[in-house]
């Protein structure tokens, strides 16, 4: 009994693990895709300079971010098969298809294009690599469509039968795939995708502003960035909020878990703005709360009941203090875009967008809130299905494999040293390249050492800069 | 008459795994070999001549694993914890040569720590995969819809055999690949390498194909009595045809064919696996019909397996046709 126990929450940390360094890279790939197809887009169109040498910039990390991806997402995709065993026997029928049709019709999209976006603009003419960057944005967005159908089926399921095996199977595709959650949860991630990648936009033009260096590259992106957080980080948070009320009808558990709503509210519940969960006594300790506002919030009326988490047995709550906070961590980083966004209009109604120092230094600090906000939100959404991994009908403890707590134990130490030493390492050269100047073509065949070893630089006639300092 | 959805989609994921072990085998290869070539210019170039495609190829290896869940998920919940070490081995073997494509280009003194990246995660890959193939091979039990058998199975003689036969394999794949995307002295240094992986390769097959069918009375079965025997004469006699394709290819400077040749080897060997243990698809224990998703299941998945997987093979090649021929070392992104 005791082992079983060790090995599910030893298998529950793995899976937390990967999938949290996983979900750092599509939530960057799917925003710097798009962005790099606009970059590119917008080259052919106005045929001006700058577009291209900020693709050519951006496509250096790009293909970092996506290796990165690639990796890390084969790990997940036998992960359910390694840890997770009884819960793929169950509910392969219904998740594996839509797995299956993600890598159908978007990994193989990515992968077949990519080759062609990073090597070929030698060798196609330019139609058709433009035509394979947008292939890549496309692959990308499919690819988040049918993951994100899968993971909401888990929130929300419907559209299934049990059979004789105990497993799920399909009774109706179409609600399977578009359960209740889904478009929200859709939505929600995509946004998060592109503010990730607009904040980081924004913090290296910020950087390369504040330098001083390529001028006009540094105001291009910096620019663009500003527009897309002004834009989408309002949008984003209507959203969310949209996705609560969805939450609120399909898992009231969840939503109480974030409000810390410990306690039943039958005339009107506040809104608790911080304090400490008190697990064990159901409680929150020195809450400061707003009275009403969250019966406002959630149901559009002040003296709205609210149920509590006092209506829920024990055993089946999940872990009120993480998504509480984790929580209170998305909804923070949210506003605070939404406000660098404002602050950015300011600025730019004021002709000082590319002068205001202090503008540029808020961008670059908030440079990695995108992916903090994506994992507080991943956690407080997955965290809260806890004790389910198919919600209401599958108990995650009933979901893993019979496999020795030893095994999951040293694959998972295994997997953090690996993860720590590789994923360290690539975030370190994408850092690197990122402070680095969008490099200027005109200067780079002459300085730096002399690409591959024993080759001359030719000079070349294409628009490609020839390497120099990056790498060789 | 009911269209048989297991035995059709047991053969789209054996088309899967094949064309995985085919085209990920030979940059798995090109990693490999990677310690044989010292040079900085020969290691750019054998690089960037997988650079383009290797993504896709891994990805038939989540085809394989993400279909095997969806459309086998009895198979695929007692194979993978069966497996458990070599998988583990693998992603993690994968992993580091996966990055190393792009970081190697990203650093001159740590550039070592990635050449060493790419050459061992790919040999820890391919010995994994070769472990984890002769663990099926040998049979994995199952009681009750879960493995059945213990921690330690996987690890026989025989898996380890396997392993090894794999990565000189793959070994093969590679040289003969470089052989033919590669000029100068690159080129020549790989078509002697493409002698002995050859030889080595041949020797492997015989010592799989005499040692496989002692291991179960079904393969023994099969080899040995009619109408399966047929194959057991004809599989044989093609791996001969291909070895001396291979061979005259090398010597005669058609650079293309012993690539094809290996690659014949490669398929006739998986047909002789093949055709030992089905209809089982965890050997002695699961059949394609017994581990099969509903075929409510199997059918959704199947209409867009027949609209893409053909679009899918157009574009990927399409995707090689662009970068056919021999590689110029001036090229890459970098």
């Amino acid at each position: 009994m005791f082992e079983t126990f060790d090995a599910t929450l030893l298998a529950r940390m793995q899976f937390a693990f990967t999938v949290s360094f996983h979900i750092i890279f599509p939530a960057f790939s799917i925003g710097l895709a798009s962005y790099l197809a606009v970059l590119e887009g917008l080259w052919l169109w106005t045929k001006k300079v700058v577009y291209l040498e900020l693709f050519d910039f951006w496509k250096t990390i790009f293909a970092l971010a996506f290796g990165m991806g690639v990796v890390s997402g084969i790990v997940m995709s036998y992960q359910f098969g390694t840890n997770w065993s009884v819960f793929s026997d169950k509910v392969g029928p219904i998740i594996g298809p839509l797995m299956g049709y993600e890598v159908l019709s978007a990994f193989f999209l990515e992968a077949g294009f990519l080759g062609i976006m990073l090597f070929g603009r030698n060798r196609v003419g330019p139609g058709l690599h433009f035509f394979a960057t947008l292939m890549v944005a496309v692959g990308t967005l499919i690819s988040a469509t049918w993951i994100l159908s899968a993971n909401s089926w888990m929130q929300t399921p419907q559209g299934f039968a049990m059979n004789d095996k105990g497993q799920f199977i399909p009774a109706d595709w179409w609600a399977v795939i578009f359960n209740p959650s889904f478009p929200y949860r859709l939505v929600h991630m995509v946004l998060a995708a592109y503010l990730t990648t607009a904040l980081v936009v924004g913090a290296v033009g910020g950087l390369h502003l504040l330098r001083r260096t390529a001028p006009l590259r540094a105001s291009t992106m910096f620019s663009m960035a500003m527009w897309m957080l002004t834009l989408v980080a309002p949008i984003q948070i209507f959203a969310g909020d949209q996705h609560g009320l969805n939450t609120l009808e399909h898992q009231p558990v969840k939503v109480m878990a974030m409000e810390g709503h410990y306690q039943s509210h039958p005339d009107g519940a506040p809104l608790i703005l911080f304090g400490l969960p008190n697990q064990a006594e159901q409680r929150i300790d020195y809450a400061i709360e707003i009275p009403k506002l969250s019966s406002l919030i959630l149901k559009h009326s002040l003296d709205a009941p609210l149920k509590g988490l006092d209506t829920v047995p024990r055993e089946l709550q999940p872990p009120v203090p993480i998504v509480f906070w984790s929580f209170r961590i998305m909804v923070g980083l949210g506003f605070a875009m939404l406000g660098l966004g404002l602050w950015s209009l300011y600025c730019r109604w004021r002709g000082r967008l590319y002068t205001s120092e202090w503008l540029h230094r808020a961008a670059m600090v908030m440079g990695p809130a995108g992916f903090v906000a994506v994992l507080a939100g991943w956690v407080t959404t997955e965290v809260g299905r806890q004790p389910y991994t198919v919600y209401g009908h599958l108990l995650t403890a009933n979901s893993v494999s019979p496999i020795a707590a030893a095994a999951v134990g040293s694959s998972l130490v295994a997997f953090i040293i690996v993860y720590f030493l590789v994923f360290g390492a690539g975030t370190f050269y994408i850092l690197r390249l990122m402070s680095r100047l969008p490099r200027d073509p005109s200067g780079d065949l002459g300085e730096g050492p002399i690409r591959t070893a024993g080759i001359t630089p030719a000079p070349h006639t294409a628009t490609l800069p020839a390497g120099g300092r990056h790498g060789h | 008459m009911v269209i048989d959805l297991p035995f059709i989609w047991a053969a789209i994921i054996a088309f899967a795994v094949l064309a995985y072990v085919i085209l990920d085998g030979f940059d798995l290869g090109v990693g490999i070999l990677f310690p044989l070539f010292p040079e900085k210019r020969h290691r750019d170039v054998m690089m960037n001549s997988v650079a383009p495609v290797w993504d896709g190829n891994e990805t038939w290896l989540v085809l394989g694993g993400g279909g095997l869940m969806a459309v086998f998920p009895l198979a695929y919940a007692t194979i993978l914890p069966a497996l458990y070490a070599p998988i583990i081995a693998m992603l993690l073997g994968l992993i580091f040569r996966g990055v190393a494509f792009e970081y190697r280009w990203r650093t001159g003194r740590a550039q070592y720590l990635w050449n060493w990246a790419f050459a061992g995660g790919s040999f820890m890959a391919a010995l994994a995969q070769g472990i984890a193939l002769g663990a099926l091979v040998q049979g994995i039990p199952v009681a009750n819809r879960a493995y059945s058998g213990g921690w330690w199975d996987w690890l026989t003689p025989f898996s380890i055999a396997t392993g090894l036969a794999v990565v000189i394999g793959y070994a093969l794949l590679g040289s003969t690949w470089l052989v033919m995307k590669t000029t100068g002295d690159l080129r020549d240094k790989a078509r002697g390498l493409s002698y002995i992986a050859a030889l080595a390769t041949l020797a492997a097959m015989a010592i799989f194909s005499l040692w496989t069918p002692f291991l179960e009375p079904l393969y023994l079965n099969r080899w040995f009595s009619w109408p399966t025997a047929i194959f057991s004469v004809i599989v044989p006699l093609l791996v001969l045809g291909c070895f001396w394709l291979l061979l005259t290819g090398l010597k005669n400077n058609r650079d293309s064919r012993p690539f094809l040749a290996a690659l014949g080897l490669f398929i006739l060997g998986y047909a002789g696996i093949g055709i030992s243990f089905y209809p089982y698809i965890v050997p002695t224990s699961v059949t394609i019909w017994d581990a099969a998703a509903p075929d409510e299941s199997l059918g959704f998945l199947l209409v867009g397996a027949l609209i893409l997987v053909p679009l899918i093979l157009a574009y990927t090649s399409y995707a090689y046709w662009v970068f056919r021929g021999k590689v110029d070392p001036e090229e890459g992104y970098h």
